[in-house]
């Protein structure tokens, strides 16, 4: 298992006769995803790695029944790309480009919703779901399977986490990046919460920087919503503010945004926060050991009793109404959280 | 991107805002003769991209244009929050009867413009947030319908009673809407936006920030970028197509990806060192880029230690280890180096740098901890 990506992944890459594009569709391929075809205008009826080129998407999704698309093209291209790829039809648009003006991202993501489409990105490392897909740039060779899901906003920095992970022996399910502009289409929330879902994925990682609000709404989040051991990083405690550190999200303005900020709403939330990337490892597994302490040492029988009460209960409201089913996931949730809790308040 | 006071009131003033008469001096004579054609009382504001001038005494009332030329002459060369004022407007002094904040924000979590308003303006508006919140108006447009009128007006009753202010207010917003989406702007301010006892609503301040990633269209206002008033290192790391903010650490560093190189950064503070930089040279594996990022990072008089940390995936180990050695035979530099290779093509790039007898790391922490060691053991 895993999220957003996996082995009936049929994916195409827009701009795959560029010199990016044409290089990581071969390393794609080469990890075993199914990468059913490639999109450049003018070029089609060629190959490129022996992936057939077309000169539409449309075109594409009608001859392969792609279901995913991964973005190349240079930055002035990079939102027509995107337009076109949800209007074929394709459901995870994945944008590798960096430097998309970020007012041009505010006018597609609404049409990316309405079309019950998901962008990932931009100025994105893309994702890996371990033995199965791979879609961007992330390299192949660190990551290994397990149960850990990573989520961050940076490249190199979540390689380094992934990295470090492997050499603990702690693999993963999905390793995925967000993006690091000002306006992305999948947010750590998002991210969070699939997650969640995800019966393979046991412990979470989730990797910060300064700038924006997105990792104290994710605290917000993991406090109400998750059960599963999270665990962070927030990279930019040392940034000035009103500088671009880089990514073009990646910025203190106005006081907000800070390093200290996210850490102390992440901690609040329960979420430690490693002082390194290559002490992610250790806190995780402190933390999946204290999780595993804290539901055998609940001996308070009725609380158990209630938990699994409710969840049964959850669970027939889902046969009852499919469409309530997440408003009832997420009930459920919160009950798996406040019971964890009360055992969290008996250990102390 | 941020463009100065006075070329932001030039881009109000084209879109039918109404701002005082005023014009931009580099001499204290210019100030001098700009005052005469005003002629009236006028404010000398230093032109600098930063806040809080008025506070830092760059911002003065002169009477008449012998007093605006003894203030440019004392303002011009200022230095505020260490940036020297090469330039000054000298502008029109309004009589103010009331003042108003407005500005749109690109607001991340909503991922659409965000109107802000204010009837507490002339002041910080941060604080005016963090203090008094009730005072401040917020409204979230829709990127793709736009602001509709009726929503100006009504952001503009926060702020008046009088109808013909609401009405030259609600304009004025339509107005800064346009400029927003017109220029690629991530923020619009006017802070203050004043009523006179005209009873006309003015601008007497203008703040643009444009997205640099919307600058490949937006020539003219690329043009207007003011190189005097930026960091000479900043300047060529841009040009070198790297992405560097000065310190004022000792550390030295060269990161692939901007996560990582504020990661390293945050690890020399944690180790008990100082940074002297953030430098990401990105994805590329151009050999060029490490030539340029080590020549900026050893112009910096600052720097004891250099560190390079590498996690190659996309960038390849041995075309940053040939961009080292070019950078190393050209440079010869005399301060140490400690390199840090690791991912694709390690073996190759470690290859190359052999003969260097540079020191080796293998993991994020040791290269850090050594290059602290190295800028100790130096002085």
């Amino acid at each position: 298992m895993s999220i957003f990506i996996n082995n009936k992944t049929k994916l195409i890459v827009q701009g795959i006769t560029g010199r990016d594009g044409s290089f990581h569709a071969e390393q794609m391929k080469a990890y075993g995803t199914n990468v059913v075809g490639g999109v450049t205008p003018g070029k089609g009826g060629t190959k490129v790695a022996g992936i057939p080129v077309f000169n539409t998407v449309e075109e594409a999704v009608k001859e392969t029944d792609a279901n995913t698309s991964v973005i190349y093209v240079p930055p002035p291209y990079a939102v027509d790309a995107i337009y076109e790829a949800v209007a074929a039809g394709i459901k995870l648009v994945v944008c590798i480009t960096e430097g998309v003006p970020a007012n041009d991202m505010m006018k597609v993501y609404p049409y990316v919703k309405e079309m019950g489409a998901r962008l990932i990105g931009p100025n994105c490392p893309g994702l890996i779901s371990v033995d199965q897909a791979k879609v961007g740039i992330m390299p192949g060779t660190i990551v290994k399977k397990g149960s850990v899901g990573v989520v961050s906003r940076s490249g190199t920095l979540t390689y380094e986490a992934i990295w470090a992970l492997t050499e603990a022996g702690m693999g993963q399910t999905t390793c995925i990046g967000i993006g690091g502009d000002q306006v992305i289409g999948t947010n750590f929330i998002d991210c969070l919460r699939a997650f969640e879902d995800d019966k393979s994925t046991k412990s979470i990682v989730m990797i910060g920087e300064i700038g924006g609000s997105d990792e104290e709404e994710a605290a917000k989040f993991i406090k109400k919503h998750m059960t599963k051991p999270v665990v962070s990083f927030i990279a930019g405690q040392t940034a000035p503010p009103g500088k671009r550190m880089g990514h073009a999200g990646a910025i203190i303005s106005g006081g907000s945004g800070t390093a200290a900020d996210k850490i102390k709403a992440l901690n609040n939330a329960g979420v430690p926060v490693a002082g390194s990337p290559t002490e992610i490892p250790m806190h995780l597994k402190e933390l999946i050991k204290n999780f595993g302490m804290g539901k055998k040492d609940s001996k308070d029988k009725k609380d158990k009793k209630e938990k699994k009460e409710k969840k049964s209960k959850a669970k027939k409201a889902k046969v009852v109404s499919i469409k309530k089913s997440d408003s009832t996931k997420k009930a459920a949730r919160k009950m798996a959280a406040k019971s964890k809790k009360k055992a969290d308040k008996k250990r102390k | 991107m941020k463009i100065h006071e006075y070329q932001a009131k030039d881009l109000f003033a084209q879109a039918g805002i109404s701002v005082p008469p005023g014009e931009v001096a580099t001499t204290p004579v210019e100030a001098f003769e700009i005052a005469e054609r005003i002629n009236r009382p006028v404010m000398v504001k230093s032109q600098v991209h930063v806040g809080g001038r008025g506070k830092a005494g760059g911002v003065k009332y002169a009477e008449n244009s012998e007093a605006a030329k003894v203030l440019a002459t004392n303002i011009l060369g200022m230095d505020i929050k260490g940036l020297k004022v090469q330039k000054v407007l000298v502008t029109s002094a309004e009589d103010i009867i009331s003042e108003a904040y407005v500005g749109i924000v690109l607001d991340r979590a909503s991922k659409k413009p965000v109107f802000m308003v204010s009837p507490a303006g002339g002041v910080d508006i941060e604080e005016v947030a963090a203090k008094t919140p009730e005072k401040i108006f917020k409204l979230e447009v829709d990127p793709v319908r736009g602001l509709q009128p009726y929503q100006a007006r009504n952001l503009a009753y926060k702020l008046y009673r009088d109808i013909n202010q609401v009405r030259q207010c609600a304009d004025i917003l339509m107005k800064l809407y346009q400029i927003f989406w017109k220029y690629d702007a991530s923020l619009v301010e006017i802070n203050p936006l004043i009523t006179n006892p005209s009873s006309e609503v003015v601008a007497i301040d203008a703040k643009i920030n444009i997205d640099d990633n919307a600058l490949y269209r937006q020539k003219d206002i690329e043009a207007m970028r003011d190189l005097d008033a930026e960091n000479p290192a900043e300047i060529a790391a841009r040009e070198g197509d790297l992405s560097y903010v000065q310190l004022d650490g000792h550390i030295g560093c060269m990161v692939n990806g901007a996560g990582l190189a504020m990661a390293t950064m945050d690890l020399v503070k944690r180790y008990g060192g100082d940074p002297a930089n953030f430098l990401d040279i990105g994805g590329s594996s151009n050999p060029q880029k490490v030539v340029t990022a080590l020549k900026i990072i050893t112009s910096d008089k600052n720097v004891r230690s250099i560190l390079i940390n590498i996690f190659g995936g996309i960038t390849r180990c041995d075309d940053v280890a040939k961009g080292i050695v070019t950078a190393l035979d050209e440079l010869k530099p005399t301060i140490p180096i400690v390199v840090r290779l690791t991912g694709t093509n390690e073996e190759e790039g470690k290859k190359i740098l052999a003969k260097y007898n540079l020191p080796f790391e293998n993991t994020l922490d040791d290269v850090v901890k050594k290059a602290i060691d190295m800028a100790r053991v130096e002085f």
